[in-house]
């Protein structure tokens, strides 16, 4: 019988919070499943299983803050024989103060002090912001499917009781300052952890999208509306093709060393509505056709605004793209993801002066970053990158 | 379809992207992804949205006419 542990859900966590079970024990589960909920700073994530089996004990109880790697529940994996396990981390009544494995970020949050109660149906993003608000679930109606409540569902509820005691009770903290405090906080480790171990060095080059978006366009003049692909979906496919050939800057720095990823898991970038952001998974995005990697795009995004990320989401990503394009930004000087080795950063197309073939036209432009870690590559590794993604966007049906 | 139904459809669209949105706030005349603070995703989404409500087809080469509410009603009117 295994343990299923406390999962390490970002760069700098060094500590969760088991927020709800989702099985019982003798419940039978197969790799995949969602069996917790855990929270992070960042947000509450759905936890899934990495092996089939039986759950067993839950040793964990909701409401308690665990260290990484700290036991949460024992597994009986398929196929083993059942025995009782002798605990390494041993059970625990009730919760308990943080105990970070590691040296921590910086100041941590209170813990607030949750009971084990019956099983409230409600979305991690509902459950995030209840508890930011001060809204007790168990007297919350939800109008979700199957009577989930849902965000919207504990705003209203919060509304009612601040509108029920208008001057006995003290102001409502700002729920964006609330939820994106334990998001900066992570950020801030995350990034001040990359700024003081990773040597960045930093290479960009302009690339004409003419003949890219001209693909684009009457490709997606035969694509039903729910089906066409935005500039950023080729983006990310181009970025999966291209690092297929400088496999260094794809992986992680572990141990004093770079350790290679075969797979291609794309970190996208997602900006939040409440501040801050996060960084999901598309998983073997150079395997994928444009379709379906503007599938995933669609979903990961949505899921992410949602509050619904899964662990799988946020702890395989082997290189990271961010776009700011939206916003006029011409070029991104980014900061790298530890463990991560590179980002890769884009602007927004911009119509540009451009000399080919000694004649100068207007082009559409985009400015293509890359950030490496110069302990995993090189620049001229990284120079034969920014060529690669180049040279992919100017034959975009390849892609 | 009337202006009335037009607005309706934009609010219910945008109640999965921006739930604090609130149409009447908003200057007709303003970039409506500037003044909602969305991205082409969230934009393409609203159009889904109203494809979906109102049955218009929007082809991409018409993106920009979109921009702001009123041309964005406008456009809708017209289909």
């Amino acid at each position: 019988m295994g343990e299923y542990k406390m999962p390490s859900l970002g760069a700098d966590m060094t500590h969760g919070k088991l927020v709800q079970w989702n099985v019982k024990p003798g419940d039978k589960v197969k790799r995949g499943d969602i069996i917790a909920i855990i929270g992070t700073d960042k947000a509450d994530i759905e936890a899934e299983v990495y092996e089939s089996g039986t759950i067993g004990k839950l040793i964990a109880e909701p409401g308690q803050k665990l260290p990484v790697g700290a036991a949460l529940a024992f597994i009986e994996v398929a196929g083993e024989a059942s025995a009782i396990p002798s605990p390494t981390t041993p059970p625990l009544a009730g919760p308990m103060p943080i105990t970070p494995a590691a040296a921590p970020p910086g100041p941590v949050a209170p813990v607030p002090t949750i009971m084990p109660s019956a099983r409230i149906h409600a979305s991690p993003l509902a459950r995030k912001l209840a508890e930011e608000l001060g809204v007790d679930l168990s007297k919350v109606q939800g109008t979700g499917p199957h009577g989930v409540i849902e965000r919207h569902d504990v705003e209203s509820a919060a509304a009612a009781a601040q509108s029920a005691q208008p001057a006995a009770t003290e102001l409502p903290k700002s729920v964006s300052g609330e939820a994106t405090s334990g998001m900066r906080r992570a950020i801030a480790a995350a990034m001040a952890r990359s700024n003081r171990e990773i040597p960045h060095y930093y290479l960009s080059t302009q690339i004409d999208m003419s003949a890219a978006l001209k693909w684009l366009e009457s490709s997606n003049v035969k694509r039903s509306i729910e089906n066409r692909v935005l500039p950023a979906a080729l983006l990310l496919k181009a970025v999966a093709k291209a690092v297929e050939a400088v496999p260094e800057l794809n992986g992680y720095w572990a141990e004093d060393q770079l350790k290679p990823s075969k797979e291609i898991h794309l970190g996208v970038a997602v900006s939040l509505r409440t501040g801050g952001l996060m960084i999901p998974a598309i998983h073997s995005a150079n395997e994928k056709s444009l379709e379906t990697l503007m599938t995933d795009l669609r979903e990961i995004i949505t899921r992410t605004r949602a509050g619904r990320l899964r662990s799988s989401d946020v702890t395989d990503s082997t290189i990271t793209v961010t776009n700011l394009g939206d916003l006029g930004v011409e070029s991104v000087y980014g900061v790298i993801y530890p463990p991560q080795v590179a980002l890769v950063g884009f602007g927004k197309i911009v119509e540009r002066p451009w000399a080919s073939q000694a004649m100068l036209g207007v082009r559409p432009v985009l400015t293509a970053t890359l950030a490496g870690d110069h302990r995993a590559s090189d620049g001229r590794r990284g120079a034969q990158f920014l060529d690669a993604l180049n040279a992919l966007l100017q034959k975009p049906e390849t892609l | 379809m009337t202006e009335t139904e037009i607005r309706q459809a934009i609010a219910d669209s945008l109640r999965g992207i921006a739930p604090e949105a609130d149409l009447a706030a908003i200057p007709p005349t303003s970039n409506m992804r500037e003044a909602l603070d969305i991205d082409s995703f969230d934009f393409l989404n609203l159009l889904i949205g109203l494809h979906t409500r109102l049955g218009v087809e929007i082809p991409e080469a018409d993106y920009g006419k979109l921009t702001t509410l009123a041309e964005m009603i406008e456009y809708l009117k017209a289909k």
